[in-house]
Order: structure tokens, then C-alpha cells, then sequence
């Protein structure tokens, strides 16, 4: 099935809940509203024509402009059919939680977690919902956030250098 | 006395035994175990907290992180030719399989194609990478379990092709050859006659790899049948690589979406059957001979021609024009200072390294710099699948299992 085809398809399957399609370097990104994520995911998982039995990765990207300001990314591709499709949704910071995949494929646990820990971003129904790569009691946010700087935030900062100019 | 912990069971020493109503009763509880992180066999710094019941695994629970080093922040700090570096501390044993996979998706992101002689060149020494990372896995697998020769054998083989490495770009490990567009140097006539005597040298050594092993009895009681994954499980974890053909799924990248000069390669895919640690290992002293067969086949067919594209716009211009032209030293210092601008779009490449898929999802908003680069790292995804396969397993088959997967922490944590 060509991405064109596979596009229209699920075009026709969710008439509402689609924002938007994109193909962009051979790559299918399709965009969905947060409350239909787990569905449209439910049939690429389970829709005999669809078949995207393997999870690539999920992501998460920051847009702090925006007012949905996460965007939650799934990567999946099925073995038979040879072909790759990304999901996405986006989620507001008030209230970013979208419904864990983890049903569906196994995979997504770890995966989730990282976007948790990394993003801040929570899974409903996730069944094990903690940091991964920071420590548990870690306090300063989330580190791929925009807003967390990309230097010069922890203990070297406390320390008290030498002016060497006014000397 | 009563015991209020819910784990606890009660029960006699042997219920068959004839006085067993009169015998006194043993307590049993589970036992937390932490393994790690500065446990000789976990690679580095994976700990993994295991609930014990006698020797039997109930559940483990990795913990991760220790060498977290924010690589994907990073790289939102960084040029795009700024980031190869970083790649090659990913997988520290395998750096060049990192940049490859690296310069496969910006090269998708800028749409760039590359020279003919550079994908051989590319082709040919991944596959050298590939050889070492198999080497490296072989010799530690075997050390884990206690079969000593084997890890000095593929240590003295591997030591020839990272002189090799020495002698093609300067350094044994943290590589950095490949470049966005194609790599850094040509083969040398020198480099050429010690691959092709290393050719040569190689596959009788596999076999004696493989003598050692298969006639060891007690590695072949630990790896046969133990830490099973069903084909299906393993799709659904996303495990990737020879640890998912060991249960028989077909999907290796460079059949299922060809790059570079695999598809003008004649190879072929070893798939497991029963999914257990001495398939994987199979799986992986077959690619050996597969990668001394695709490196043949790249050196017969290769052809004189340019490394590196000529788009001057993303390319680095070659380093001998560098040091004597102004022109292109000013290409090299604006390309690394500013970087080259980018489209806005979001890409993601897979690449078959030998741990697994190993992928790149880039986020461009334009400009020199990534918005947002996620590493699919294979290492991470396959210990998400760790408690699934150890349980009910014994706490020595925990250090196979994990060796099994090739696991390397610095890819796990980035």
C-alpha cells in the first residue's frame, strides 16, 4: 500500500479526530486530537490492512509558543507489510495527559516512562509511571523541556569564582 | 508470631513426609537483591533490582541512568556536523555504526545523495564495525559465563581491525569518520591489503570461536532454552537486531529497507527458531560470516570516485583545501560555527547497527542547529523487555540474559 493510500485510508476510518496528514521525505505523520489517540491507535494496531505490530519509538517535542504545548510522537511499522507511520497529538501544559499505549504494545512502557521523566508528559493507565534515566527524587523539572537551560543550572553554578577582571 | 508482610508464606519442610502434620513449619520470603552498578558483569553501570524466591527470579527491576549524560539535549546545543562526536560516546564499542546511522538522517533531512564510493566505503567499514561489535559481544558473553578462552581469542582478532580503525581516521574508538555527505579519508593501498589479509585470516577463526563454545558443555547447558521470547512478544517489546531474529521474525533494515550498498550485496538474514540466549548467540557468529561475505563483494565492486557530495551548501570541503585555500577554510569554519540551514520538517532514519535498529528522529524548525533529535537506542527498548524473559529464571541466568542483548550502557542511558 503506497502512503497515499494508506493515508486516505485512515482519512475515511476517523472523519473527525484527524488534524492533519503529512508526508515530508517519505515519512507519514498523522496527526490526531489527544481523546482519539488510543482509538486511531487501536485499529493501526489491530486492523488487518493496517497491521503496525512493531513500536519504533515514542518522542516528545516542546513547542512553548504554542497552546497545546507538548507534542507526543509514536513511531510504528509493521513487519509484514514493510511500512512506517507516525502518530502524533499534541497536549496542553495545564493538563498534559494522554492515554498510555501500553495495551497494545509492551513496548511502549519504557518508551512512555522516558517521555515522562524527559518532558513531563503523564500516561494514563500506565502501570509503572516513574522516573527512568533521572533519579527518583529528582526535583528541577524536566530536562528536554525548552525551558530548562541548557547550561549552567546545578552545583557548579553555586560556586564562588575569583572576578579575575577587577583585580 | 504473626507476620504481617504480605509476601510471607508459611509452609512444611516436605508435605509428602509422613510426620509432616507434626513437623515445624519453615518461613520463606522473597529476597531483594541488587545487582549493580558496579557489578563486574553488568557492562558498566546497569542496575537491576531482582526479587528473589530461593534462586528463582520473580521480578526484576532495572534501574537506569547512572551514566545519563543528556546527549539529546546536547544536540539542541550543537551544529549538526557538531553532533558526530557526541555519537560516537553512544555506543562506545561501535562508534562508527553510530555515525553512520547519524549521517543517514541528516542526510534524509537535507536530502543528499552520496557518492557511489562513499557508500561503499560506508558499507565497508560498518560491517568491520560490526565485526568488532560481535567480537566484543562474543568474548564478554563467553567471560560472563566463565569460558575464558574464548574472550582472549576475540580479543587478539579484534585488536587488528581497531589498528585497522588507528590507521583510517586516527583513533581506535571514538572514530568519527563518517561525514554528513560521505567520510572523511579514502582507504589507503596499506588499508586495502591488511582488510583483504584480515579476510583472509578471519573465518577459520570463527570456527574456532565456535569449536570452543559449542564443545563447552556447561555454556551450552547455560544458553540453550534459557530466557525465551516468543516472536510475538518480541515485536510487541520492540526488541530489534539479532536479538529479535533469534525468534524467527525476518526484519533486519538492510533487507527490509536498503541503503547505502547493502542492496548491491549478495547476503543473506540467519533467523533464529526457538528465541533463547544461544540463539542469539548463533545469530550473531552467523553475521560474522555475512560481513566477511559483504566486505568481499564491496571490495570487488568498488570503483574510483569523489568520498563526499558536492553540495558545498552542507559538505565539509576536503581537509587539504582547508589548510591552503582561504575560500574553503572559510566553508569549514561557517559550516561548523553557523551551520547549514536546515528545513523545517521532522524526519526519522532507522539504521541496522549490530545491536539493533538504531534511529534518528530529527526535528528541524530551519537553521543550523536541531530543534529536537530523539535517539531510538536499541540497548534502552530491549532492557524495557528485561522482567518479561527473566522470570522464573535463576539469578545466573540474569547476567546471560543481559549479555545476550549486547547491552551497552552508554547507548542505554544516553
Amino acid at each position: 500500500m503506497s502512503l497515499q493510500q494508506l493515508a486516505s485510508q485512515i482519512q475515511d476510518t476517523f472523519p473527525v479526530g484527524l488534524v492533519k496528514v503529512v508526508e515530508w521525505r517519505g515519512d507519514l505523520a498523522v496527526t490526531v486530537t489527544r481523546d482519539r489517540l488510543h482509538e486511531v491507535a487501536q485499529y493501526l494496531h489491530d486492523d488487518p490492512a493496517m497491521d503496525f505490530d512493531y513500536i519504533v519509538h515514542v518522542s516528545s517535542v516542546d513547542w512553548p509558543d504554542d497552546e497545546e504545548r507538548f507534542e507526543v510522537v509514536y513511531e510504528f511499522y509493521s513487519i509484514k507489510k514493510r511500512q512506517r507511520i507516525r502518530l502524533k497529538t499534541r497536549v496542553p501544559e495545564s493538563d498534559c495527559i494522554v492515554d498510555s499505549l501500553t495495551d497494545l504494545w509492551k513496548g511502549a512502557d519504557f518508551m512512555e516512562r522516558e517521555v515522562y521523566d524527559m518532558m513531563g508528559i503523564r500516561f494514563r493507565h500506565h502501570p509503572d509511571l516513574r522516573r527512568i534515566l533521572m533519579p527518583d527524587d529528582y526535583t528541577e523539572g524536566y530536562p528536554l523541556r525548552k525551558d530548562f537551560p541548557l547550561r549552567g543550572k546545578g552545583w557548579r553554578d553555586t560556586f564562588e569564582f575569583l572576578d579575575e577582571t577587577a583585580r | 508470631m504473626a507476620f504481617e508482610d504480605q509476601r510471607t508464606t508459611v509452609y512444611k519442610v516436605d508435605p509428602a513426609h509422613p510426620e509432616s502434620e507434626t513437623l515445624p513449619t519453615l518461613r520463606t520470603e522473597e529476597l531483594l537483591l541488587n545487582m549493580g552498578p558496579q557489578h563486574p558483569a553488568t557492562h558498566g553501570v546497569l542496575k537491576v533490582i531482582l526479587e528473589l524466591e530461593g534462586e528463582r527470579l520473580v521480578k526484576s527491576t532495572p534501574v537506569l541512568g547512572f551514566l545519563h549524560r543528556g546527549v539529546e539535549k546536547l544536540a539542541e546545543d550543537g551544529t549538526y556536523h557538531q553532533f558526530i562526536p557526541h555519537t560516537d560516546r553512544l555506543d562506545y564499542v561501535c562508534a562508527m555504526y553510530n555515525n553512520f546511522a547519524y549521517c543517514r538522517a541528516v542526510e534524509k533531512l537535507m536530502s543528499i545523495t552520496v557518492p557511489d564510493r562513499a557508500e561503499y566505503l560506508r558499507t565497508i567499514v560498518a560491517e568491520v564495525q560490526r565485526i568488532i561489535g560481535h567480537q566484543f559481544w562474543l568474548g564478554t558473553q563467553a567471560l560472563d559465563i566463565g569460558a575464558m578462552t574464548v574472550f582472549f581469542y576475540c580479543f587478539r582478532d579484534r585488536e587488528i581491525l581497531l589498528d585497522w580503525f588507528d590507521e583510517l581516521c586516527g583513533a581506535r574508538l571514538t572514530t568519527s569518520w563518517y561525514r554528513i555527505g560521505g567520510v572523511e579519508r579514502d582507504l589507503t593501498s596499506s588499508l586495502l591489503d591488511k582488510l583483504k589479509q584480515f579476510l583472509d585470516y578471519f573465518p577459520p577463526k570463527i570456527d574456532e570461536y565456535v569449536i570452543f563454545l559449542e564443545t563447552n558443555r556447561i555454556w551450552v547447558a547455560r544458553t540453550k532454552g534459557v530466557a525465551v521470547i516468543s516472536a510475538e512478544d518480541a515485536v510487541s517489546f520492540g526488541l530489534s537486531g539479532p536479538t529479535l531474529r533469534a525468534s524467527g521474525v525476518d526484519y533486519d533494515l538492510r533487507k527490509a529497507e536498503p541503503y547505502s550498498a547493502y542492496p548491491k550485496c549478495e547476503f543473506s538474514v540467519p533467523l533464529g527458531k526457538n528465541g533463547d540466549t544461544y540463539d542469539r548467540y548463533w545469530i550473531r557468529v552467523q553475521e560474522l560470516y555475512e560481513s566477511v561475505k559483504i566486505i568481499r563483494q564491496c571490495l570487488e565492486q568498488m570503483q574510483d570516485g569523489p568520498i563526499m557530495a558536492d553540495v558545498p551548501s552542507v559538505t565539509l570541503p576536503p581537509k587539504q583545501r582547508v589548510f591552503t585555500n582561504l575560500e574553503s577554510m572559510i566553508q569549514q569554519f561557517k559550516l561548523f560555527s553557523q551551520g547549514f540551514d536546515a528545513p523545517p520538517g521532522e524526519i526519522y532514519c532507522g539504521t541496522e547497527a549490530h545491536k539493533g535498529e538504531l534511529g534518528f528522529y530529527i526535528v528541524s524548525t530551519g537553521g543550523g542547529k536541531p530543534y529536537r533529535l530523539k535517539i531510538r537506542a536499541p540497548s534502552f527498548i530491549h532492557m524495557g523487555a528485561f522482567d518479561h524473559m527473566s522470570r522464573g529464571y535463576m539469578i545466573a541466568d540474569a547476567i546471560t540474559l543481559f549479555g545476550s542483548y549486547d547491552i551497552v550502557m552508554g547507548e542505554c542511558d544516553r
